[in-house]
C-alpha cells in the first residue's frame, strides 16, 4: 500500500496489547489501513474483535494496561505513535483528530452544562476568550441542528438524538481534519439514527471530513462509508473498497456475516449463522484466527496466520483459501 | 395454520402514575405515562406475530402485560377464551403454565448465583407436582431441545461461564420447560452479536414448528420481524398504527409512520441509496401525548384539523389489514 499525496492517515501494521495478569490480551495485530482525503471508513466486526482500540491507540486514548507495540500510525508523516503526550494533546487531538465516543446517553458529564463542556474544550486547545468559545459553541449547535438557545441546557434535559448531536458539535469543535465515531447509531431508534447519519453525511460533505465509522452494523456502514475493513479477533480479514466488499466478499468469515443481516428489501430467507464463538484473545488459536468456526478451514489455516494480501483493485483479504487459489 | 385465536386483546390500557411533588399533590393533579393506551389485536394459533415501534412505543409493557407480569388499567385480555384480565393468582397458576417470557438481555434475566441447571427447573418447582428426578429428567431434556449438549456439561455451570448465545438458550430452555402454547419474547436477540443472532432465532423457529407454540415476537428491527414474523402491528406512543401480514405492511406501507419507519432502516447495500429522511424530531413524551392523531405532530402527511382533534380508528383497508390514520377514513 504505497501512500500518495492525499494520504490523510496511514496506518501499518498497528498492534495493539493489554497486558492483564494472565498475560496480553492480543487485541489488534497488525492493523493496517490507509485513509484519503474526503473518505468514509467503516471499521466492522462483532463485540471484542478489537475496533474500538484501534480507535484507541490512533488516538493515544488507551487505558493504562493498553500498550502499542508495534507498527505505525502516520498522520500526514507524522508518527503519532512516537508523538510524546504533551504533543499530542496540544498538536492532535482535537485539532487533527477527534472521536465521538460510544454510548451517547453517558458521553456528557451530568452535572455541567452543555455549553461549559464545549467551551472548556475550545478553550484547552486553542488561544480565545471564554466570549468567543461560547459564540462558536453557539454556531456548532446550529452546524449540528439543535437550536442554539438551548446550549445552556443539561444533559438530562437532551434526548439521546440531541446529546449524540451535541457530542458531534464537541468533537467538531476545533475543526479536526478526521473524526471518528464509535458506534454513532447503537443505542438509537431508527428514525433518530436516520437522522444522525444524515448529519454525519452532510457535515462530511460540508467541512471536508474524514470519516471513521466503528460499527457492528453492516447496513449503517453501508450508508455512509466508501471504504470497510471487516475485523476478527483483532484482526482484519477484508479490507476495500465497500461495494467490492458486500458484493463480491472473498473471505468466509465476511461471507457469513453478511448472509447473517437481514434486509427489508430482497427476498424473504432463512437467516444463516457462523457456528461457535469468537476465541479468547488472551491466547488465539494457532494460525488464522477463524480457523475454529471457518467451513473452509485446511491444514494450513491450522498452522500458519494469513496475512492481508492484495487481490484484486481495492481489495485485499487475508484468507489461504483466496491466496492458494 | 388454524384460524383460532389463541389471545385476544380488547382496548387495553397500561397507565403508569408519576410521583410528583407535595403542592401538585395538594392541588390534585395527577400525571401518567400512557404506555399502552387502548390497543386491540388478537394473535392466532401458531403464528408468530410482532410488535414493533420505536422504544417508548409502549411494546414491552404490552408483553408483560399479555403474561400478567403487570396489571391493566382497564380492558381485557383472553387466552383460549377465557377472561384472564381480572383472574384470582391461585386460578392464573394453570395458566402461567401456558404462557412464558423470554427477557431481552441474558446478562441480567439469570441470577447469577444458581446453577443452570436450577435456573431451568426453577418453573417446574413453582408449578409443583413433581418428583425430583421427573424435574431433572425435563432439565436435560430442555437443554438438549435449545443444542446445550450434552447436558450434563451445562448443569452445574454457573451462567458467568457462558457466552450470551448460550445463556439465551438458557433462557429459552427455562421458558419451554413446563411446555407453554405461547410465548412472549421480548428482543431475545438485541443483545447479541449478529453472527449468532440467526442461531438463536432459527432455534426458536424450529422449536416452534416442534412444539406448535405461538409467539408475540417484540423487536425494534423491522429487516429482522420481516424475516420471522407473519404478522406485524407497529405501535406509537401507546397505539396500534397499523397492523397486517408482514410482507404486505413492509412493502406497501399505508400509515405515514410506517413508511417514514422503514424509510430509516438502513439496508446493507451500498449500491442502493437511501431516500431523504423526511421525519423530524424525536418521539414526544408519552406523559402528555399530543392530541388527536398521537403522530400529528411529526406527520410528513398532515391533512388539517382533524388530526390534530379527533383519534383515528383502527379501520380495515383490505382483509386482515387495518390501519388507524385520517387518509384512510
Amino acid at each position: 500500500m504505497t501512500a500518495s499525496n492525499h494520504t490523510l492517515l496511514n496506518v501499518q501494521d498497528l498492534t495493539t496489547y493489554y497486558k492483564l495478569p494472565q498475560g496480553y490480551v492480543k487485541a489488534a495485530e497488525d492493523i493496517s489501513f490507509k485513509l484519503e482525503k474526503g473518505d468514509a471508513l467503516g471499521l466492522a466486526g462483532e463485540s471484542g474483535c478489537g475496533k474500538t482500540t484501534v480507535a484507541l491507540s490512533i488516538m493515544r486514548l488507551l487505558p493504562p494496561e493498553g500498550r502499542i507495540v508495534g507498527g505505525k500510525c502516520l498522520f500526514k508523516n507524522f508518527d503519532l505513535t512516537k508523538l510524546s503526550e504533551e504533543e499530542m494533546r496540544k498538536e492532535i487531538r482535537w485539532k487533527k483528530i477527534s472521536i465521538v465516543f460510544q454510548g451517547a446517553m453517558n458521553a456528557l458529564n451530568p452535572i455541567f452544562k452543555v455549553s461549559d463542556q464545549i467551551v472548556e474544550a475550545i478553550l484547552n486547545h486553542e488561544k480565545t476568550t471564554k466570549e468567543e468559545a461560547r459564540q462558536r459553541a453557539a454556531k456548532l449547535f446550529e452546524m449540528v441542528g439543535i437550536d442554539p438557545s438551548r446550549i445552556d441546557n443539561y444533559p438530562f434535559e437532551f434526548s439521546g438524538g440531541m446529546r449524540q448531536r451535541a457530542l458531534i458539535a464537541m468533537a467538531l469543535a476545533c475543526n479536526p481534519e478526521i473524526l471518528i465515531a464509535d458506534e454513532p447509531g447503537t443505542a438509537l431508534d431508527v428514525i433518530v439514527q436516520a437522522q444522525i447519519l444524515k448529519l454525519l453525511r452532510n457535515l462530511k460533505d460540508k467541512l471536508g471530513l474524514t470519516l471513521i465509522i466503528i460499527s457492528h452494523d453492516l447496513s449503517l456502514i453501508a450508508e455512509i462509508c466508501n471504504k470497510i475493513a471487516i475485523m476478527y479477533a483483532g484482526r482484519i480479514v477484508e479490507y476495500g473498497n465497500i461495494i467490492k466488499i458486500y458484493k463480491e466478499s472473498l473471505h468466509p468469515y465476511t461471507q457469513g456475516l453478511m448472509m447473517a443481516f437481514p434486509s427489508i428489501k430482497g427476498p424473504r430467507v432463512r437467516m444463516t449463522s457462523i457456528p461457535g464463538s469468537p476465541p479468547n484473545l488472551l491466547s488465539p488459536p494457532q494460525g488464522c484466527r477463524f480457523n475454529l468456526r471457518c467451513k473452509y478451514a485446511m491444514e494450513a489455516c491450522m498452522k500458519e496466520q494469513p496475512t492481508l494480501e492484495q487481490v484484486g483493485e481495492d481489495h485485499w483479504v487475508a484468507c489461504h483459501l483466496v491466496h492458494k487459489r | 395454520m388454524s384460524e383460532e385465536q389463541l389471545v385476544k386483546v380488547e382496548n387495553l390500557r397500561k397507565l403508569f402514575p408519576i410521583k410528583t411533588g407535595f403542592f401538585s399533590t395538594l392541588l390534585g393533579k395527577k400525571y401518567y405515562v400512557h404506555a399502552v393506551d387502548g390497543i386491540s389485536f388478537d394473535i392466532k394459533k401458531g403464528e408468530i406475530f410482532a410488535l414493533a415501534g420505536e422504544s417508548g412505543s409502549g411494546k414491552t409493557t404490552t408483553g408483560r402485560l399479555l403474561v400478567k407480569l403487570i396489571e391493566p388499567t382497564s380492558g381485557k385480555i383472553l387466552f383460549d377464551n377465557t377472561d384472564i384480565t381480572n383472574i384470582r393468582p391461585k386460578q392464573f397458576k394453570v395458566f402461567r403454565k401456558r404462557m412464558q417470557i423470554i427477557f431481552q438481555d441474558p446478562y441480567e434475566s439469570l441470577n447469577p448465583r444458581m446453577i443452570i441447571s436450577d435456573i431451568v427447573a426453577e418453573p417446574l418447582v413453582v408449578q409443583g407436582g413433581k418428583s425430583a428426578e421427573e424435574i431433572e429428567e425435563s432439565v436435560c431434556k430442555a437443554l438438549e431441545d435449545v443444542q446445550l449438549v450434552p447436558p450434563e456439561e451445562f448443569l452445574f455451570r454457573f451462567p458467568h461461564e457462558l457466552s450470551g448465545g448460550q445463556r439465551q438458550r438458557v433462557a429459552v430452555a427455562r421458558a419451554l420447560i413446563t411446555r407453554p402454547e405461547f410465548i412472549v419474547a421480548d428482543e431475545p436477540v438485541s443483545m447479541l452479536d449478529v453472527s449468532i443472532r440467526a442461531e438463536i432465532l432459527n432455534l426458536m423457529f424450529d422449536l416452534k414448528e416442534k412444539y406448535g407454540l405461538t409467539i408475540l415476537y417484540i423487536t425494534h428491527d423491522l429487516a429482522l420481524a420481516r424475516h420471522i414474523c407473519d404478522r406485524i402491528a407497529i405501535m406509537y406512543l401507546g397505539k396500534i398504527m397499523e397492523m397486517g401480514p408482514v410482507e404486505k405492511v413492509v412493502s406497501e406501507p399505508l400509515h405515514p409512520y410506517t413508511k417514514a419507519l422503514l424509510n430509516a432502516v438502513p439496508v446493507p447495500d451500498p449500491s442502493i441509496l437511501r431516500s431523504e429522511v423526511v421525519i423530524k424530531g424525536e418521539i414526544p413524551s408519552p406523559i402528555n401525548p399530543p392530541s388527536g392523531c398521537r403522530f400529528h405532530t411529526r406527520c410528513p402527511e398532515y391533512i388539517g384539523e382533524i388530526c390534530k382533534t379527533k383519534d383515528p380508528p383502527l379501520v380495515s383497508t383490505e382483509k386482515d389489514r387495518t390501519v388507524a390514520c385520517h387518509l384512510y377514513v
